[in-house]
Formats: C-alpha cells, sequence, structure tokens
C-alpha cells in the first residue's frame, strides 16, 4: 500500500462460467507511466480492463485503483479513471460536443469547466470545427479522437485504453500514439492493451505479456527483450527455399528448438536454446536436404520474447481460443468482453 | 446529494436519449404512422352491426312459379334499402354450392321447389341457406343475413295472410294492425352512452393504454440492450452513476414518448375517426400514468433477462402477443371462452384498458374505477420489489 501506485492488483480472478479469463494475475501500476498489457485476442487483456473500469466484477482476488477498492469505493474509482473502450462510446445521432457534454455531466462538472474543457480538447485533436456535427457523419479516425478526448474530459489519473488503434489507418494511428503519449506527458497514467507488438513497444514503459488469463513476463521492452538473451536463447530466421512441412516438423522436434514460426512458404523463425542450438537445427536442415539461402540472427523483438515465453507466436493463437460465448437471457456468462 | 445526483442523472440520460430519438426522422414519423395505422386496421376490420354490404349471394329458384318470383322481388326491394347482398341467380342447388367452393359467392338462399303449393295448402316451406362453413366468420354473417331476410318475409307474407283470413271473417283491418298483431314485441337498441358509438370508440382507449405501457414494457430493455450492444453502455457504467438512476432516467424518456404517442393516438381518434372523450382528461392520464407505473417493474425485470437487442426483442415479442388478444384491447373479453377470460384477469393491461375505457367513454370518475387503480398500483409495487433485486444483480459490474 503505496501512494506510488496507479493500480494495484492482487490474485485477480475473473472466471465466465466454465471459462477463466483472467486466472490469478497480480501486478502493479506505477503512477505516470504507460503500462502496456500486450497479448493475443482472447488473452484476458480486455477483461482484466473491464475488471478495473468496474465493468466487471472480480470472480476472487482484489484491486486497488488511485488507492481507492474497486468494490467498496466502486464510485471512487469511476471518478478518478478514464476509459477509451475498444467499442467507441459515443452516440451517432448527438454531436460531438453533446457526447462530451453528456458524459461531462454524469461526472458533476462544473458548466464553464466543462465547456472550456470540451473546447480545449477538440482543439487538442484538431476537431474544433467538427464540433457541432453529429458523430455519424464521422470518420473512425475522427470517431476514435472523439472517442479518447471523452476519456480525457474529466482530467482523471488513470486512463485505460483497450486497442486504441485497432482498425485505424497508419496516419491515425501515429496521431493516436502522439496523443497518448501527450496525455501521458501531463502526469496521466496510462494503461493500454494492444496486440500489436510495435505499438506496445512504441509507447510503453513497462509490458505485461499476458496468454491465456495470466501475465507470463512483465518488464520494461528492453528488459523483456533481454529474457531472450539470458535464457540463453538465439532467434534466427532462415529464408530455405525448398522448406517442405516435414522439415519443419522435424526442426520443431528438436529439444533445442523452443519454438518455430512459419511466417511464410520459405522462411521459418526460430528461437534455439543452448549454444550448440543454432548448429543442430543447421545441420539438421542440411542433412534433410533443406537449402538455406540466407540466415538473420536479429535484435530480439517483443515477438521473439513472445516466442520465447509462450512456445508460439502470438498470432497462432488467435485461432486456437475455444469460442465461450453463450448467448441467452438464461446464460450463465454474461457478455464476455466487449 | 446522492438523490439529488441520482435524480439529475436520470433526467441528464432521459434527455440524452430523447435527444436521440428526435433526430431519428424514420423513428418519429413511425410514432405518428404506427397509432395511425393500428386506429384504421382495428377500426375498419372489425365488423360492426350495419357494415355488411355487397355480400355476393346466390339465389336459387327451384319452384319457378309466380309465388317465388314475388318473394325474389320482395328479397330485392329489401335489398335495394340496405345494399347488404350483391345477388346473382343461378338455376341449380349444386351450381351455387360450386360458386361457394370457388369463393364467388359467400352463400345462397335456396327456393324450394312446391312453394307455390305450399303456400295454396297454407302449409310452412323450408327456405334452406347454404354457407361456407370452413370460414366461421362468414357463415355466421350468411346464416345471420339469411335468418333475417327468412324472418322479414315470413312476417310480411304472415301480415298478408292475418289480412286474408280477416277479409273472410269480415273483417278488415289495416297492414299495420296485422303487422301488430303477428309481432306484438319489437326490439328497439340503445346505448347507455349518449352519441354515436363506434369500434373506434371502442378501439381508441385500448389502443392509447396499450401503446403507453408496451413502450414502458418493451421500450427500457430495448434501450438499454441497444446501448450495451452499440457500447455506449460502458460509458455510463464507468462513471460514477448509480444504476438506479440509468433504469429511472430510461424509463423517464421511454414514458415521455409513450404520452406524446398516447395523444397522438387521441389527436388522431378524435380528428379524424369522430372519437368523443365523455370523461376528465386529468382522470385519463392519471390512469395512463398508473398503467405505466405497472408496468416499469416488468421493464426492468426484461431489461435484466434481455443482454442483447435480438433477446430484448424475442422477449417483447413473447409478451406482446397475450397483451394485444387479451386484455380487450381490440376485442371484448365477455366474448372469449373463461380460460382466456381467466388469463386476461392476470394481465394488468386488461384493468388499464377498462379503467381507460370507462374513464374516456363512460365518463367514469375516479370512485368507479377504484378496484381498477388499486390493482394497478399493487401489481406494479410488486413487480418493482421483484424487479429490482434482479436488476441490481444482473448488473453487477
Amino acid at each position: 500500500m503505496t501512494e506510488n501506485y496507479a493500480i494495484e492488483v492482487r490474485n485477480l480472478t475473473k472466471k465466465f462460467g466454465n471459462f477463466t479469463a483472467v486466472d490469478d494475475i497480480s501486478f502493479n501500476v506505477n503512477e505516470k507511466e504507460i503500462f502496456g498489457f500486450l497479448g493475443p485476442n482472447g488473452a484476458g487483456k480486455s477483461t482484466t480492463i473491464r475488471v478495473l473500469c468496474t465493468l466487471a466484477r472480480p470472480t476472487a482476488g482484489d484491486a486497488k485503483v488511485n488507492g481507492y477498492d474497486l468494490l467498496k469505493d466502486a464510485n471512487k474509482v469511476r471518478s478518478s479513471i478514464g476509459l477509451v473502450s475498444e467499442k467507441m462510446i459515443m452516440y451517432e445521432r448527438l454531436t460531438a460536443a453533446e457526447n462530451l457534454r453528456f458524459f461531462g455531466n454524469l461526472y458533476q462538472m462544473p458548466k464553464k469547466k466543462l465547456e472550456d474543457k470540451i473546447d480545449e480538447l477538440l482543439k487538442l485533436v484538431n476537431m474544433s470545427d467538427w464540433k457541432n456535427a453529429q458523430i455519424g457523419t464521422f470518420s473512425t479516425g475522427m470517431r476514435q479522437r472523439i472517442n479518447v478526448i471523452r476519456a480525457l474530459l474529466t482530467e482523471p489519473k488513470v486512463i485505460f485504453m483497450d486497442e486504441p488503434t485497432l482498425g485505424l489507418d497508419p496516419q491515425t494511428t501515429l496521431s493516436i500514439r502522439d496523443l497518448i503519449r501527450d496525455i501521458n506527458k501531463t502526469g496521466t497514467t496510462v494503461i493500454l492493451t494492444t496486440h500489436a507488438m510495435i505499438e506496445a513497444e512504441a509507447l510503453s514503459n513497462r509490458i505485461a505479456i499476458i496468454d491465456h488469463g495470466k501475465i507470463i513476463a512483465l518488464d520494461t521492452p528492453a528488459n523483456l527483450k533481454k529474457l531472450v538473451e539470458e535464457a540463453d536463447m538465439t532467434v534466427f530466421s532462415a529464408r530455405i527455399p525448398n522448406l517442405t512441412p516435414l522439415l519443419v516438423e522435424k526442426v520443431r522436434k528438436l529439444d533445442c528448438v523452443a519454438a518455430i514460426d512459419q511466417p511464410d512458404a520459405y522462411d521459418i523463425k526460430v528461437s534455439a536454446r543452448g549454444s550448440e542450438g543454432f548448429d543442430r537445427i543447421i545441420d539438421t536442415i542440411r542433412a534433410d536436404g533443406g537449402k538455406i539461402s540466407m540466415i538473420n540472427t536479429n535484435e530480439p523483438t517483443l515477438e521473439d520474447v513472445f516466442l520465447s515465453v509462450t512456445g508460439k507466436a502470438m498470432r497462432d493463437q488467435a485461432n486456437e481460443k475455444p469460442k465461450q460465448r453463450r448467448h441467452g437471457p438464461w446464460g450463465a456468462p454474461r457478455a464476455r468482453v466487449r | 446529494m446522492g438523490l439529488i445526483k441520482g435524480l439529475q442523472d436520470s433526467y441528464r440520460i432521459a434527455v440524452k436519449d430523447l435527444l436521440e430519438f428526435e433526430r431519428n426522422r424514420m423513428g418519429l414519423i413511425f410514432l405518428f404512422l404506427m397509432p395511425f395505422f393500428m386506429l384504421i386496421m382495428t377500426g375498419y376490420i372489425f365488423p360492426t352491426g350495419s357494415s355488411y354490404t355487397n355480400i355476393p349471394v346466390a339465389v336459387v329458384d327451384l319452384d319457378n312459379s309466380a309465388v317465388s318470383h314475388a318473394l325474389i322481388a320482395q328479397i330485392q326491394a329489401m335489398n335495394n334499402k340496405t345494399n347488404a347482398m350483391d345477388i346473382s341467380y343461378v338455376s341449380s342447388v349444386a351450381t351455387a354450392k360450386d360458386d361457394i367452393t370457388k369463393g364467388q359467392v359467400y352463400g345462397a338462399i335456396v327456393i324450394p321447389e312446391g312453394l307455390a303449393s305450399n303456400m295454396g295448402q297454407e302449409t310452412s316451406t323450408n327456405i334452406t341457406i347454404y354457407s361456407d362453413n370452413s370460414n366461421p366468420q362468414l357463415s355466421m354473417i350468411m346464416q345471420a343475413m339469411g335468418a333475417q331476410i327468412v324472418s322479414v318475409l315470413g312476417s310480411e307474407q304472415a301480415a298478408a295472410n292475418v289480412m286474408t283470413i280477416d277479409m273472410k271473417a269480415n273483417q278488415t283491418i289495416s297492414p299495420a294492425t296485422a303487422e301488430a298483431l303477428i309481432a306484438p314485441l319489437v326490439p328497439v337498441e340503445q346505448g347507455t352512452v349518449p352519441g354515436n358509438m363506434n369500434y373506434f370508440s371502442f378501439v381508441a382507449p385500448g389502443l392509447l393504454m396499450m401503446i403507453v405501457m408496451m413502450g414502458a414494457m418493451t421500450g427500457i430493455p430495448r434501450a438499454v440492450a441497444h446501448e450495451k450492444e452499440i457500447g455506449t453502455f460502458d460509458g455510463i457504467l464507468s462513471a460514477p452513476v448509480n444504476d438506479m438512476s440509468i433504469i429511472f432516467g430510461k424509463t423517464l424518456a421511454q414514458t415521455v414518448r409513450g404520452f406524446i404517442q398516447g395523444i397522438i393516438v387521441l389527436i388522431i381518434a378524435i380528428l379524424l375517426f369522430g372519437v368523443t372523450i365523455h370523461g376528465s382528461i386529468p382522470l385519463a392520464f392519471f390512469v395512463l400514468f398508473l398503467g405505466i407505473f405497472s408496468f416499469i417493474g416488468l421493464g426492468i425485470l426484461l431489461t435484466s433477462l434481455a443482454n442483447n437487442e435480438e433477446t430484448a426483442q424475442i422477449l417483447m415479442m413473447v409478451l406482446q402477443f397475450p397483451m394485444m388478444f387479451l386484455t380487450g384491447v381490440f376485442f371484448p373479453i365477455q366474448q372469449m371462452p373463461w380460460f382466456m377470460q381467466d388469463l386476461s384477469k392476470i394481465l394488468p393491461l386488461t384493468y388499464a384498458v377498462t379503467a381507460m375505457r370507462k374513464v374516456m367513454i363512460l365518463g367514469a370518475g375516479p370512485t368507479d374505477i377504484l378496484s381498477e387503480m388499486a390493482i394497478l398500483i399493487v401489481f406494479g409495487a410488486i413487480m418493482l420489489i421483484i424487479a429490482i433485486p434482479v436488476f441490481r444483480r444482473s448488473m453487477t459490474r
């Protein structure tokens, strides 16, 4: 219980029926940092955020946000946070200003302050001209900007952002990222979920890699990358023009191979364990008649970190997740994540 | 402070909902069109006593005598006054039946062979009315019309017979006296409500009540489910807002909307369909308010059950049907079989509709509808007591 933590999570678990979305996780988020949740779809990122925003009740464990207990002081938590949801929170038929005003009023902002803040924020995202236009006429990028400033309206100490750049064009993505950095510079703690490695790396001070509801690594991006080296891992990619599935399987079965990923027909990306791992893999490929036309040993990326800590490439897991959504009025699990 | 903030939040949510609604032009158009169509359709499709005209009927004259021709002339003369039938003549019963089967005529009146001789021998003759009894409604109309024709023709014949008999007895009596002799009792129909009543007057109060209450019952779950689905509900839920403020705000918006629609129903009914209100208008609005109150609990309960718009729609359909048909909005409860009548007694809309009809048409005062009002209040209170904990549980954020 220190003042330095914006968020303290202790043994938090969230189940939907038999499905455990968040599995006994504990972590702290420092004040004024950008904290990234990185993981494949369905890993439990959004559910964690929803629990911390008081939108879902934890099944077990507890958490404090800005020093307030999630359950006991729910309204104080709500007053002190902002939420940028993946599903944009705004009403199509209301104008930008009406949307912002509606939500600002729910936080009991004084009228004058609210109006000033609306003007200020619209200016910040270069949307002053659109103040009185209905959201329905906006492009996705414009909507997302409104979605972000909606969360900033009340000057929250902590702002949660669930996939803030999902589905945006590169240019808007960059401008949203700049905005996130600007928000952070004013002393706001940002908790960010993303399944984009680059985004997590570019923005976050610290990153929690989450998979199957568990945090499997948590550190600064630089330290996470060191994990790969400390584990005596070599990550390299090789181009083999006559690559066959059989060969990939053969390499996968080697005990020195931590993970293998095949991004396309000719390339493999391998995480090898031990000092002789690299040689053994190359020998195996050659012995099988594989022609190696190119080998790259790169600086490990977060992707490699993910590969080495989970043994799988992140994108493989998107398909692996069982669908656990049940609908209907009597179904025990309520809408899992949105 | 908590209460004031709660009410302010409710008010803001309601204003926001109404603003959204006001911007939905299509929705606004249907707000007006829906009661209009409902009134037109229910008002015109339901048969009223004098509404039968030009029903195609076949007449089969198997006797083909002077007497039967005179009879047919009488039928025609009768029909010229009412235009109830569109008469065609066919030569055989088989053809007539065939036409009924084909749907070309609704029924047939058969004058049997031997009418003239029966008349001479003062024996009664059977006039057969054929009808398509696969369609009970049409069959009933046809039977009733046939019976009426036969009865009128019979009376006329009887009057003529009485005059003949009297003449034979060397007594002269006027046709009027003869009529009085054969029909000493004549029914005169008279309602207790002044002015011209039509089916619209029956439907309008019920429709008004139904539309407003349906709004409370189905509008809330739909509005909440919609916000859940588009994701804006998260914005409200992650703000420091009480659950009850949300539900009351939504209710308020739906109530206002229902009232507006109710007033539209009233205006259309009065201006276009000649419905007159006999009772006190403030009392009518009070009954309307009670009706909404009795349904809020049910609406909240449904909100807790429907976590998406589709479920909300299905639940709405399931509840709307019995409400429409069993609560006396369109069809009088008294004409239903006993088990349906019992079923209608457990639906609150029944009492609201009855009360509204009494107030609007019979000019009932508050004391006349005490029992209905009491039932609505009790039902509403019980539903709220059940619904609020369920709703709170369903909202466990």
